[in-house]
């Protein structure tokens, strides 16, 4: 459920708005409803509403466990 | 890192199908249920389920806002545009479910009632400061993710002090939904519904935390991993899920953890808290009346409750007889296993929910592809 | 027109007011202010010797060859968009449908119903754009008609164009062709019209460079008929988009289809805009770009014509039909995975869930 996707916000605006980028796509989102959010900031988009920041550090370690438990072809004998 | 692109390398895919092949125990089965409508749309745009050893099984769940809405509350939607004379903003999704009569609100549309379309709760609101002489009610649904851009604009319209705008609420609640799914007979006692462990929501998890899943793990002894909507997210969490269960753990573990602390978001949930309240039951297409199970708008708002304003009663109404959509939504059955499903019941004449919205069971089987194999398999024997 | 000064001075009437003036119920008419709309605006912008006999038909001399006539009906909010507007977009539409024949079109005819109060300067953006794309494409407009209908029973304007044009003996292209082994092309990046309208639409607001691929196609046409005669069928993925046309075909044709996702030209930022949108880019609308399923042997020659040609610089090889009695067209996923890409049911909506 719930369509929502990661975009990059490039500015902040007036009334708790911010200009996002996805993709070079350019929308004015809400961003009431996260604290601190910053320019440079991913955060998720729900319905023209920000709801969450993603975090760099813990996507990486997603990624890293992510190659670690595959299994590279040829490497399970 | 842009946060899409990175989760969905076919190469690490296969490594990770390989892996997850390799330590599925053959004479074992691992049901592992959905809950959400996204996964389920993952699972089928992008062929995961080719890519899984056929010992992993999933079951779709109710995680889907489109397919547990009943009738009754499209009916009343309905009669807010039709009868009274609001404009009606929704969101893309319901405009095509079934209503009864043979009625949607598209059809409805077609028929002359204001019914726009808006992409945001704030569009609503905007079409109610264009239209002060008309009553503007925005029909909101959705689970935990939705709810707070639906509570920003409910709080605006009070301070802005709009006269002629109010919301329909139809939101509803995730941890209600999988509890009612645990506690049903068919779960519990027969035994009938193997069910071993949840594939987490993603982005109402975001809102809620991880917090609310520990009771089900705790309670019900099985493991839930909360998972991102990218393929790779999907495949990790099934590893996840395949080795708690080798392991004979029950735990809550979080693979979106890019997103979801165990907290979630305190700014929305104390917005929210604010606004709304709970209902003491509501009824969900498939599951039946769940108590404690969707929200309303607290008193103090009461003026911009559509509910309340236009006295709209709640009318139930039985599906579909040919329609499977509840079982289908319990996990009870396929969506192939419905008598209508591709006959009588596609997506561009949906007789049930699930065929309606892109991440319901019926559409997502439908459209991408598991009723080719179906079909093949029927002629093959 | 070659009257002498007196009778202009008698019958003067001051001219359309093409900055400030409104369409009104006299321009559709019959009288004097239509046939005024007729001289200042229309005959002007899409002069030729057909228009300039001023009759209500025009007359064609016969060419050699299978005749070949599709109408197509224009009807787009917003009226002007990144790349184009529904003058240009109505004259490459109805050439296409006509070029995808294998056909060399010849002639249109233009259908207008405007509504009343539609702004006279926005009409003559519009013609002029018709005009000039009609000429670009070297097809020029014989015959036309204009009506009017009351304030709030249109949506500004609406054209209607049809198209004749001739295809040479030998060549058969139909939808009905494709047989099991043919390679799939496409010519270019795809979605581009159908996100750059999208971005207008007021309730989704959102910015983009994208622009519409609106073109006139019979000249990249000529260019792979000639490369590849044996073309098996040629079409543009119009509403409905990729999935559509492949569908279409793959029923006509009695075949399966089985394409790679890899394979498919779709910039990112259209990419970008569906995912925003819930939307799939295999599904949104083009209006410059051709399919074509050929015999496995000329595939190569065939794209190697297409990226040849400014409008198929971005042509590739996206798939095969295969034999498949229930006319499935599946795809490869990225991910290393198949799906069924089915047709578009209704019309696609943004989505939340």
């Amino acid at each position: 459920m719930c369509l929502a996707i990661p975009v990059k916000v490039v500015e902040l605006l007036e009334a708790e708005q911010a200009l996002v980028d996805v993709g070079g796509v350019r929308k004015e989102v809400d961003v009431s409803l996260v604290d601190g959010v910053a320019e440079g900031d991913y955060v998720i988009l729900h319905v023209g509403f920000a709801i969450n920041r993603l975090d760099e550090t813990e996507a990486q370690r997603t990624l890293a466990m992510l190659r670690e438990m595959g299994v590279e072809p040829g490497a399970a004998a | 890192m842009k946060y899409v692109d990175e989760f969905r390398d076919g190469k690490v895919a296969r490594n990770l199908a390989r892996t997850i092949a390799a330590e599925v125990q053959p004479e074992r089965r691992y049901h592992l249920m959905e809950f959400c409508g996204g996964h389920t749309h993952a699972i089928s745009r992008y062929g995961l389920r080719d890519l899984l050893p056929p010992e992993v099984r999933f079951i779709h769940g109710p995680g889907c806002p489109v397919c547990v809405l009943p009738v009754g509350r499209i009916d009343s939607a309905i009669e807010l545009a039709r009868d009274h004379g609001a404009i009606l903003c929704s969101y893309g999704d319901p405009l095509r479910v079934p209503a009864s009569g043979r009625m949607s609100l598209l059809r409805a549309k077609a028929e002359g009632a204001d019914i726009r379309m808006v992409y945001s709760s704030a569009d609503a609101l905007k079409i109610a400061r264009e239209n002060p002489d008309r009553e503007v009610v925005f029909f909101a649904i959705g689970f935990e993710t939705t709810t707070p851009p639906t509570a920003v604009a409910l709080r605006q319209a009070r301070a802005e002090g709009l006269k002629n705008f109010s919301v329909f609420v139809n939101h509803v609640l995730t941890p209600s939904a999988i509890q009612n799914i645990l506690e049903s007979p068919e779960v519990r006692e027969l035994g009938t519904v193997p069910l071993d462990g949840f594939i987490g929501p993603s982005h109402v998890s975001t809102i809620i935390g991880s917090r609310p899943y520990e009771f089900f793990a705790e309670e019900f002894q099985k493991p839930v991993v909360i998972a991102g909507f990218e393929p790779l997210d999907v495949l990790q969490s099934v590893l996840m899920l395949v080795r708690q269960l080798n392991e004979g753990r029950a735990e809550v573990e979080n693979q979106f953890s890019r997103a979801v602390t165990r907290e979630g978001n305190l700014k929305a949930q104390a917005l929210v808290a604010e606004i709304f309240e709970l209902r003491d039951r509501f009824e969900w297409r498939g599951l039946g009346e769940v108590p404690y199970s969707a929200l309303r708008i607290r008193d103090a708002y009461r003026d911009f409750d559509a509910e309340v304003r236009f006295e709209l009663p709640y009318r139930s109404v039985p599906d579909h007889k040919a329609c499977e959509c509840g079982a289908i939504l319990r996990g009870l059955k396929q969506p192939q296993e419905c008598k209508v499903f591709g006959t009588v019941c596609t997506p561009d004449n949906p007789l049930g929910s699930c065929m309606v919205s892109a991440e319901g069971a019926c559409a997502a089987y439908y459209t991408y592809g598991q009723f080719t194999k179906i079909t093949a398999v029927a002629e093959a024997s | 027109m070659s009257a002498n000064p007196k009778t202009v001075k008698r019958g003067y009437i001051r001219p359309l007011d093409l900055k400030h003036g409104k369409v009104e119920m006299a321009h559709g008419g019959g009288g004097r202010a239509m046939a005024q709309l007729i001289d200042e605006l229309f005959q002007l912008a899409f002069d030729n010797p057909w228009l300039r006999q001023a009759n209500d038909q025009a007359l064609l001399t016969r060419p050699e060859g299978r005749i070949v006539m599709a109408t197509d009906s224009h009807v787009v909010a917003p009226l002007f968009f990144r790349g184009g507007d529904i003058g240009s977009l109505s004259v490459h539409g109805t050439i296409n449908d006509v070029a995808t024949s294998g056909a060399r079109p010849l002639w249109l005819s233009a259908g207008f119903i405007l509504e009343e109060g539609f702004p006279l300067a926005d009409l003559k953006r519009i013609v002029d754009s018709m005009a000039a794309a009609a000429k670009a494409a070297g097809v020029p407009i014989v015959t036309g008609d204009t009506k009017v209908v009351e304030r709030g029973k249109g949506d500004g304007v609406f054209i209607n164009t049809t198209g004749v044009g001739v295809v040479p003996d030998g060549i058969e292209i139909s939808g009905d062709r494709a047989r099991p082994g043919d390679r799939i092309l496409v010519s270019g990046f795809l979605g581009d019209h159908g996100v750059a309208i999208m971005s207008l639409r007021e309730n989704l607001s959102f910015s983009t460079s994208i622009q519409s691929d609106s073109a006139a196609l019979h000249e990249l046409i000529a260019a792979m008929i000639a490369a590849a005669p044996g073309i098996h069928c040629l079409r543009d993925p119009t509403r409905g988009g990729l999935a559509a046309t492949l569908n279409e075909i793959a029923r006509q044709s009695g075949v399966g289809m089985t394409i790679r996702e890899d394979d498919i030209p779709v910039r990112e930022e259209v990419d970008a805009a569906c995912e925003l949108l819930g939307l799939d880019p295999l599904y949104v609308a083009n209006e410059g770009k051709v399919v074509a399923v050929c015999p496995p042997e000329s595939a190569e020659r065939l794209l190697a014509a297409m990226r040849a040609h400014p409008l198929g610089q971005d042509a590739a090889i996206i798939g095969e039909v295969v034999a498949d009695e229930h006319a499935f067209v599946q795809m490869q996923t990225s991910f290393g995975g198949r799906r069924n890409v089915d047709w578009i049911s209704g019309e696609q909506l943004p989505r939340i869930c």
